[in-house]
């Protein structure tokens, strides 16, 4: 369950979100929509522990979270495979099930590269395979296919769909193709606000 | 490494050694500037001897004990003060004054509380953790918040953090400040022994032999310490390059 009360963001004289409220019941799957910076993204990592509001409570019950970035964040000393076997065991014996999910996302090709190897749609999908093999009860998604070509991002999408049935998701995203694919409540940002589409 | 490399390091090394015979003969007298054969000569007979070695092994691991104790004593500053505000408040006065303070009023200093033998040891820690305190701590600043936001959230437990996020970011600040730090512990560990001659020391031996004007003994255990520095500067730069290309130091295997 993820629970926004009256959420304020403000950087500087900028207010990013003011006195948001959202609620995300547990195995729910919402997407948050607006224009770029309207605060999807800050929500998105308040929800993760990595901002603070300036006022209002953010609640979230989970224990374990996994979360693609908007910009790929791979480590650049390690390979396509290591990279997603950080956030498991990290050991050999992980590496084959790291592999597994990079041959999901049509990587197979790749474990072995490092990410400046790799294109920015090849990085993000490295990114995907890792927040889906990490086993947390949450799935936040940010923009995840926002650097991927139109084949490849309706296997991945259908991936994800799949993957999130048994987590609780809340993504950010521009697209409502995006949107209506993994989502069961959708909102939009509005007059400030984050209110059901 | 090619032939035409090493036939040109062959002929500037004879160049210089050249200068140095013309130099002596000209000078004409050995107190003053002995020639590159006496010096040759001399370095072999010491060689020989048993003596040469244990004085050449006990310097040498005096020094490379200071070396390393300040490499992690330089290692633990940066963690500490990267950490902890106030520990940085505190201690970064006391870098920028060992810093400007010279080795020789160190050196002087340091006599008074500890013992000759051990003061070289002291002297070296005291002039290698500044260096690695410095360079870890720009190495630590400079790893990628990104991914510590990342460690932060899948979770990883601190060592894990430290072993795969920190230490390939730090490693390259990490083995160039040792490689500096190398040449700064010999200067410094040979120059601490002169000045407090501690039994069976190179610093020893070169004291002695300007005390007795032996300048022939003089340039010949001269001539080890820039022997001695040359092949440990070798020996470091060979493992800093194996290294430095590991993933787990910052490098990629390409």
């Amino acid at each position: 369950m993820i629970r926004f009360e009256n959420v304020s963001l403000v950087y500087g004289d900028k207010t990013v979100l003011a006195a948001v409220d959202l609620h995300v019941p547990p195995g729910a799957r919402a997407a948050l929509m607006g224009p770029s910076g309207c605060g999807k993204t800050s929500l998105l990592r308040m929800a993760a522990g990595l901002a603070k509001p300036t006022s209002g409570r953010v609640t979230v019950n989970a224990q374990r979270l996994a979360y693609a970035f908007q910009e790929p964040r791979l480590m650049p000393w390690r390979t396509a495979a290591e990279n997603v076997n950080a956030v498991l065991s990290d050991r050999a014996a992980t590496l084959p099930e790291a592999r597994k999910w990079l041959a999901a996302v049509g990587l197979a090709e790749a474990e072995n590269k490092f990410p400046e190897e790799l294109s920015g749609g090849m990085r993000q999908r490295v990114d995907l395979a890792r927040a889906m093999a990490y086993s947390g009860d949450l799935l936040f998604l940010d923009e995840p296919t926002k650097e991927l070509d139109p084949d490849r991002r309706q296997e991945v999408l259908a991936l994800l769909r799949e993957h999130a049935k048994a987590r609780t998701l809340l993504m950010a995203t521009h697209s409502m193709l995006e949107a209506q694919a993994l989502a069961d409540q959708v909102y939009v940002f509005k007059d400030g606000r984050f209110i059901p589409a | 490494m090619n032939a035409k490399l090493w036939t040109r390091r062959i002929l500037v090394l004879a160049f210089w050694l050249g200068v140095w015979a013309l130099s002596a003969s000209l000078v004409d007298r050995e107190l003053l500037l002995p020639g590159p054969w006496e010096v040759a000569k001399r370095l072999a007979s010491l060689v020989v001897t048993g003596q040469f070695w244990r004085i050449t092994m006990v310097s040498l691991g005096r020094i490379l004990l200071g070396a390393a104790l300040g490499t992690a004593l330089g290692v633990l500053l940066a963690m500490g003060t990267s950490r902890f505000a106030f520990l940085r408040a505190v201690l970064s006065p006391v870098l920028s004054v060992i810093k400007a303070v010279p080795v020789a009023s160190f050196i002087l200093l340091v006599l008074i509380w500890v013992g000759r033998d051990t003061l070289p040891c002291v002297i070296v820690v005291l002039m290698v953790a500044p260096v690695v305190w410095s360079s870890v701590t720009a190495g630590i600043y400079t790893t990628d918040a990104e991914l510590l936001e990342l460690s932060r959230v899948y979770r990883f437990s601190p060592w894990r953090t430290l072993t795969r996020i920190y230490a390939p970011s730090v490693g390259p600040y990490f083995l160039s400040a040792c490689h500096t730090c190398l040449g700064l512990a010999w200067k410094s560990g040979v120059a601490a022994e002169v000045l407090t001659v501690p039994a069976r020391s190179i610093g020893r031996e070169l004291f002695e032999a300007k005390l007795y004007l032996e300048s022939v003994d003089l340039f010949a255990w001269t001539l080890v310490v820039v022997l001695c520095s040359l092949i440990l500067e070798k020996l470091l730069s060979t493992a800093i390059t194996r290294l430095g290309r590991r993933p787990a130091w910052g490098g990629r295997q390409l």
